[in-house]
């Protein structure tokens, strides 16, 4: 009786590798959610070639561009977190994780002020001013504020679980021997960065 | 204790990271040039291209894929061809409009 007490006191059931897996899964489901909008504005490309044209004018490719780069470069000093704390750099790993979170309120900023001179300009879901115009352009800005809404929606929850995995680093819950959260919530930080790669060009780089 | 040893393979230096992250850059410098010219109907296609050379790098690079064990990069092909096959289905149809 003791032989067995002491055996599943002294074996830590762990499976990193499992745990990665059950990551990935989860993130097939977002693949489906966001894979359905982008099947829908596909269609809805292909129906209203011109209008998709005119209406992606409206939106600015410099922001765009500038955001782009702010969520790739987030996405690198998260991976470069995990490196840090595989070598046991535990400060480093927490400063390259608070620049991520940084970076990603930065990203957030960008799209309230993006979004303020759209809605300034009159341009929203039900607004007059939008629902005046073709039904191509009506679809190109429902989609635009569905998936980059849908996307930010991602992007504050990644700011949350980033915060959370800090604080694990800074009490040595996560570890140069474990790791596997910080890990998970970098898979989850590049989905968001990877569904954003096909948001730019798709909605800022088609006129 | 063995389940240590999956690390080892996991490690990368900080230098791959930076390297792709600047080819990520790269990238996307192209990708809004390519989208100034006027290349009629390549243009899509261009920017779908290099949107998808980038996500291959961040799964590759960033997410670990390429050292990750066999089975995760299977899933996620099995994955992406699903949703490639929905998008077939759909344009089989909506093509003949």
């Amino acid at each position: 009786m003791s032989s067995i007490d002491q055996t599943t006191t002294a074996h830590v059931h762990r499976d990193d590798v499992g745990s990665r897996m059950g990551m990935w899964l989860f993130l097939f489901t977002e693949l489906i959610l966001f894979g359905g909008m982008f099947l829908i504005y596909s269609v809805y490309r292909f129906q209203f070639p011109d209008a998709f044209h005119l209406a992606a004018k409206e939106l600015n490719i410099v922001l765009g561009t500038f955001n782009t780069a702010v969520l790739l470069t987030s996405s690198m000093t998260m991976a470069l977190s995990i490196v840090a704390i595989q070598r046991d750099q535990k400060t480093l790993s927490m400063v390259l994780q608070l620049i991520t979170i940084l970076l990603a309120i930065f990203f957030l900023v960008n799209k309230y002020f993006e979004w303020s001179v759209k809605f300034h300009h009159g341009i929203y879901p039900g607004s007059e001013e939008l629902l005046s115009k073709d039904s191509g352009e009506i679809l190109f800005f429902g989609l635009y504020y569905v998936m980059t809404g849908l996307h930010g929606v991602h992007v504050i929850v990644g700011i949350f679980l980033i915060a959370i995995m800090t604080r694990m680093t800074r009490k040595d819950i996560i570890t140069k021997d474990s790791y596997v959260r910080l890990e998970n919530a970098g898979l989850y930080w590049h989905l968001v960065d990877i569904i954003w790669i096909f948001l730019f060009p798709l909605f800022y780089l088609i006129t | 204790m063995e389940k240590h040893d999956n690390y080892n393979e996991h490690s990368h230096g900080y230098g791959i990271y930076i390297l792709v992250w600047l080819a990520l850059m790269a990238l996307t410098a192209v990708t809004v040039a390519v989208a100034g010219m006027n290349i009629g109907r390549f243009t899509v296609a261009t920017a779908l291209v290099i949107a998808a050379v980038k996500a291959y790098l961040v799964l590759t690079i960033f997410m670990h894929l390429r050292s990750e064990k066999k089975t995760f990069s299977v899933f996620v092909f099995v994955a992406l061809l699903f949703l490639g096959i929905s998008f077939v289905l759909l344009f089989s149809d909506y093509s003949f409009y």
